[in-house]
């Protein structure tokens, strides 16, 4: 055992003994420990070097607040994590961990020199310097500072553990497992309210805990006993779950509240097979007790902030909880009565110490218990100065004035190699300013504390400004019980003996001898904002506490100001000379402490980071070699390469083989929406800029569907398969938004219509065949149907059977070829497909994939909605003016189509272009322009659509072009980044302008 | 993370919705009769207003159905929820 290890506590089991590791050398410490503690009890303070200064720091406190004892945790692994806080993590066998932010060592840090240089870096310092000259930006300044900035190191490779998420739904949720978060449980969960309590730590108790002390005693009893009694019957409590090692994260609006559960980051890592890490709860609750406690403050003078500088209930806690002592030596530095508890467990266990109070006096029990124990108090004295580089070894300290502005007298050195410092207490009120609470301030402790309007959440304990232990069981007793409407219960005669605080004194920034420009009175010790940095930035005009925290970074580092924001706004309002409630706070946000990434996306990545949608012949495509295209979630097939074709050549084929024989293609991933009700003709005529009344039973129509603003939303083939029934098709993207915008319409606007719209895309498949030999093969699938072109005409449907399996077949075309589509249930759609291939093998049915079709489809001048609209196109615009009605009163988009600016001549129009050399392909999004030599160029227009058409035998696009109605034949210019492709521009439509091949 | 009360689901999370803008701009029966002023005035023109505000809402991934909500945006406190075509509350 060490010679730091001086007490034998219950929850550090000295009998077994834990190996780990700290900047590479090996260490022992005990089941039960943190990092932190385990680390003093080998003596160890040094732990790390500060951000801008890269001052020696050491281990401060025992929480979640803790600024300087970061850590790079098992470091060259896939595992590791940076930035952990030494005094959270639980120790394990074969931990490693190491400090960060310093080069070569922790003991001979390089960058140390920033201290020495730190009359030159001050607040704003990056702002000002880098600035100029403008071209050291990029080559010098940015290198530099991405060279020195952040703090460990992310892991390179890929995330192994896994993470879970879990949604759960409670009566009440208790946060903090200190002495109030216990009592609010217990009578929640007694009052018949499913209950969750959630408590960061691995042991609920909060500091009540280890608390031992003849002045705080429960019904008799001292305080640690009473709740250790109170915690054991509130296991028992059936309607309860306790979660330990879990910290609440965010607290979102309506109660929900996510929080984080540590699963298995306290396991050596070779016992953790491969199971959950770290769990995301995603907590909906009815009622939300807030009673996450009060972190203490540190104070703020010259030198402030050297290893073996701690808080004093922190000095308390490794004492009495984890039984070591950080110092032989102390001295505790207070300006608060609970100070002297710390002062009062040292000295029952023999180690020396003395106190140095700002106060002129105090009176209570707990201090007249130390001055009995014979502890020497130096009332009304402030620290001046402190050394020792590496850790602490001597103070001097001077009386102060009256008022407590200046210092008088001599100074006086005085030994030490601990110093622990009391500023008081402040409430966390994150959790109640998170869900939109507002604060307080209170002058006689200095403290932001919670301002009740929410029914359904309250705050109890020290995070709603209670420190002393009777008014916490009192208060919080009446509070829970009128929170949750319950009557009188066990908590309501606890008798509390405690030791009641009447003295007190606060002074934010100590005064000193030595002139404010030469102290270094640190505020943030992580980012290392001094109190000199925040009053230069109120000399240069900042005023908002805001923009402070911005200048200074004061409050900006990973602990997010826990130790520093108080302190920062007290030293604003003093020097400005303003109330310090008048100034408010910073905006606390989410998370408390820092989240794994892991953690917030749980399941959620690889495979199941996306839907990925099949066909149903989505297996057949894999085994053609398919290569594939995402549209949407779904996967569609783009091209099918022989052997080692490239796409070009690919598509070339397919394209080739659909214009002379037949092609075939899955068109299963179309949106499909099953529209019925009588007034379902009625309901097209509105949403489709076409009339639909008269179209017979059994014909196909193609529509055009609008916006409100008149802009070319969707297009689809829609079937009137009866009377009052139609199917209606979608482009593959838009299938969803369609089905959502038609529904908004029934329900909204046109509630007196009788239609139903119902998704069909995925209940079935669809093979497209197409080209000359097509009906030849739906022939041979359909042996007993007539498909003479009387019996079976374009832009109709009739229904079909194989094998008793009954399918619709639509003869429409988006080629312009002659063209089937077949659509029979999913469960069918495999079956189908091999029965196309098979039946089209004679005539070399060739499968074809997206690509290709775009490709028959330019050639046909028919637009995609979404490559050659963009949301700005109207059908005039796209020169489908025969798609408009004129004779319908309404449809959604016709009244924005004769808006002034929808009439415009000069908007951009969809044209075709033809390049003067018929082998050069344009690029897609290619500009386009007219006059080269008026500068700045004007862009008149750009490329939607380009291909080389095997059947044409050269390159066509489609392209939208300001006033291109007008300009057929003339010349234009593509510029690209190393030469001018000149093109004309041409009809839209380049193959077969006649439709002859339709009914070919 | 809002809660919602769906006025045909019962009470669900926020994720489960959709909001689809300011409620009761009811589309103009005869859009052709309109200047170019009026339409844009119902095309376009929307309050974003910073206390209790109208909005129409749909439970995208749930039943799909429209309704209004009648929601204050400074502190997302939910005051009503009302189906489609019921009047929207006085106070």
């Amino acid at each position: 055992m060490t010679k730091f290890r001086v007490n034998k506590t219950k929850y550090v089991d000295q009998t077994k003994s834990v190996s780990f590791y700290f900047d590479g050398k090996s260490y022992h410490g005990f089941e039960g420990d943190t990092l932190a503690s385990a680390l003093l009890a080998n003596g160890v303070h040094l732990v790390g070097r500060s951000f801008k200064y890269h001052r020696p720091r050491g281990i401060m406190s025992c929480g979640s607040e803790e600024p300087n004892a970061i850590c790079q945790i098992n470091e060259d692994t896939d595992i590791t994590e940076p930035n952990v806080r030494a005094t959270e993590i639980e120790l394990y066998e074969g931990l490693k961990a190491s400090s960060q932010n310093c080069w070569p060592s922790v003991k001979f840090d390089i960058g140390g020199i920033n201290n020495l240089i730190s009359p030159f870096i001050p607040a704003g310092f990056y702002y000002k310097t880098f600035m100029w000259p403008k071209s050291f930006w990029k080559k010098i300044y940015e290198p530099l500072i991405r060279m020195s900035a952040g703090l460990g190191k992310s892991p390179t490779k890929p995330d192994p553990e896994l993470y879970d998420h879990k949604h759960v739904h409670f009566d009440v949720l208790v946060i903090g497992g200190g002495i109030s978060g216990i009592i609010a449980s217990k009578i929640a969960a007694k009052n018949n309210l499913k209950t969750i309590l959630i408590e960061d730590k691995n042991i609920l108790g909060g500091s009540t805990i280890y608390q031992k002390n003849e002045n705080y005693k429960i019904n008799n009893k001292y305080s640690s006993e009473w709740l250790n009694e109170e915690i054991a019957e509130l296991k028992k409590l059936d309607n309860l779950t306790i979660k330990t090692r879990t910290s609440l994260a965010a607290y979102h609006s309506y109660n929900y509240l996510l929080a984080k559960e540590n699963i298995s980051d306290h396991i050596p890592l070779d016992k953790r097979n491969g199971g959950i890490r770290q769990r995301l709860w995603k907590i909906r609750a009815d009622k939300v007790i807030v009673a996450t406690g009060a972190i203490e403050r540190p104070l703020v003078f010259n030198n402030n902030d050297r290893p073996g500088i701690m808080l004093s209930n922190s000095v308390k806690k490794y004492l009495d909880f984890y039984g070591v002592s950080c110092g032989f030596n102390n001295v505790i530095f207070t300006n608060n009565d609970g100070a002297y508890e710390t002062a009062v467990s040292l000295k029952e266990k023999g180690i020396s110490v003395e106190i140095i109070d700002i106060r002129k006096k105090s009176n209570s029990k707990i201090v007249k218990n130390a001055e009995k124990l014979g502890v020497k108090i130096y009332w009304n004295s402030t620290i001046v100065n402190t050394y020792g580089h590496r850790k602490i070894n001597s103070i001097d300290i001077m009386n102060l004035s009256e008022d407590g502005s200046n210092v008088v007298g001599d100074k006086n050195r005085i030994n030490c190699d601990c110093l622990a410092l009391s500023g008081g207490w402040t409430p966390m009120v994150h959790m109640h300013t998170q869900s939109g609470g507002k604060l307080d301030f209170r002058e006689i402790d200095q403290t932001f504390i919670p301002n009740e309007i929410d029914e359904n959440h309250i705050n109890v304990g020290s995070c709603n400004g209670d420190f002393e232990l009777d008014d916490i069981i009192k208060n919080t007793n009446n509070k829970v019980k009128n929170f949750l409407k319950v009557s009188e219960n066990e908590f309501d005669n606890t008798s509390v003996l405690n030791s009641k605080e009447i003295d007190k004194r606060n002074i934010w920034l100590l005064p000193n001898y030595i002139s404010e420009g030469k102290c270094k009175s640190f505020i943030d010790f992580q980012n290392d904002s001094t109190a000199k940095d925040i009053k230069l930035a109120l000399r240069e005009g900042f005023k908002s506490i805001e923009h402070v925290k911005r200048y200074t970074t004061t409050g900006m580092a990973t602990d997010q100001g826990k130790l520093s924001n108080m302190h920062a706004l007290g030293i604003i309002a003093d020097t400005a000379g303003v109330k310090m409630g008048t100034l408010g706070t910073t905006t606390f946000r989410p998370p408390f402490t820092p989240l794994t990434f892991g953690s917030i996306v749980g399941r959620n990545v690889g495979k199941f980071f996306d839907i990925v949608r099949k066909t149903s012949i989505h297996e057949w495509h894999s085994q053609n070699n398919a290569k594939y295209e995402n549209v949407g979630q779904w996967k569609r097939p783009w091209y099918y390469p022989i052997n080692d074709e490239g796409l070009h050549d690919a598509v070339q084929r397919e394209s080739k083989a659909a214009r002379d024989s037949a092609g075939i293609l899955d068109a299963s991933t179309l949106g499909k929406i099953d529209i019925q009700g009588t007034d379902a003709s009625e309901f097209l005529n509105r949403v489709y800029t076409n009339a639909w009344s008269k179209l017979e039973i059994g014909k196909c129509r193609y529509g055009l569907m609008l916006n409100e603003d008149g802009m070319v939303y969707d297009d689809g083939v829609t079937t009137r398969l009866g009377e009052n029934h139609y199917l209606m098709t979608t482009t593959t993207g838009g299938a969803a938004n369609v089905l959502s915008k038609l529904e908004d319409y029934l329900q909204t606007e046109w509630p007196e219509l009788d239609v139903y719209l119902t998704s069909v895309t995925d209940h079935y498949s669809t093979a497209s065949i197409c080209g000359p030999n097509s009906k030849k093969i739906l022939k041979k699938i359909f042996p007993d149907k007539d498909f003479s072109d009387d019996a079976f005409p374009h832009m109709s449907y009739q229904n079909g059977k194989i094998d008793e399996i009954i399918c619709r077949i639509m003869r429409i075309s988006f080629t312009g070829e002659l063209s089937y589509e077949i659509n029979i249930e999913s469960q069918y759609g495999k079956s189908l497909w091999e029965k196309c291939i098979e039946a089209g093998k004679e005539f070399k049915i060739t499968p074809y994939g997206t690509e290709t079709m775009h490709l028959l489809r330019a050639e046909k001048g028919f637009i995609i909605v979404g490559q050659d609209t963009d949301g700005t196109m109207t059908p005039i615009d796209l020169q489908m003016d025969w798609i408009v009605s004129k004779k319908k009163y309404d449809f959604i988009g016709k009244r924005s189509l004769y808006r002034s600016d929808t009439i415009r001549e000069d908007r951009k129009q969809l044209v075709g272009l033809l390049t003067d050399d018929p082998n050069e392909i344009l690029e897609e999004g290619a500009q386009i322009v007219s006059d080269m030599s008026k500068k700045p160029i004007e862009m008149i227009g750009h490329v939607t659509s380009s291909y080389f058409s095997p059947n044409l035998k050269k390159s066509i696009a489609l392209a939208v072009v300001k006033s291109g109605k007008t300009m057929k034949g003339q010349k234009l210019i593509v510029p690209m980044e190393n030469k001018n492709i000149n093109v004309t521009v041409s009809d839209s439509v380049f193959l077969d302008k006649e439709n002859k091949r339709i009914n070919a | 993370m809002f809660l919602i009360n769906c006025p045909y689901c019962g009470e669900r999370d926020q994720s489960e919705f959709s909001c689809g803008g300011e409620a009761h701009i009811v589309r103009p029966k005869q859009p052709t009769e309109l200047s170019d002023d009026q339409w844009a005035e119902y095309l376009f023109m929307r309050k974003n207003i910073k206390g209790v505000q109208f909005e129409r809402w749909n439970h995208a991934h749930g039943c799909r159905k429209w309704f209004n909500m009648v929601r204050d945006t400074s502190n997302d406190k939910i005051h009503a929820i009302y189906k489609m075509g019921e009047k929207p509350p006085v106070e």
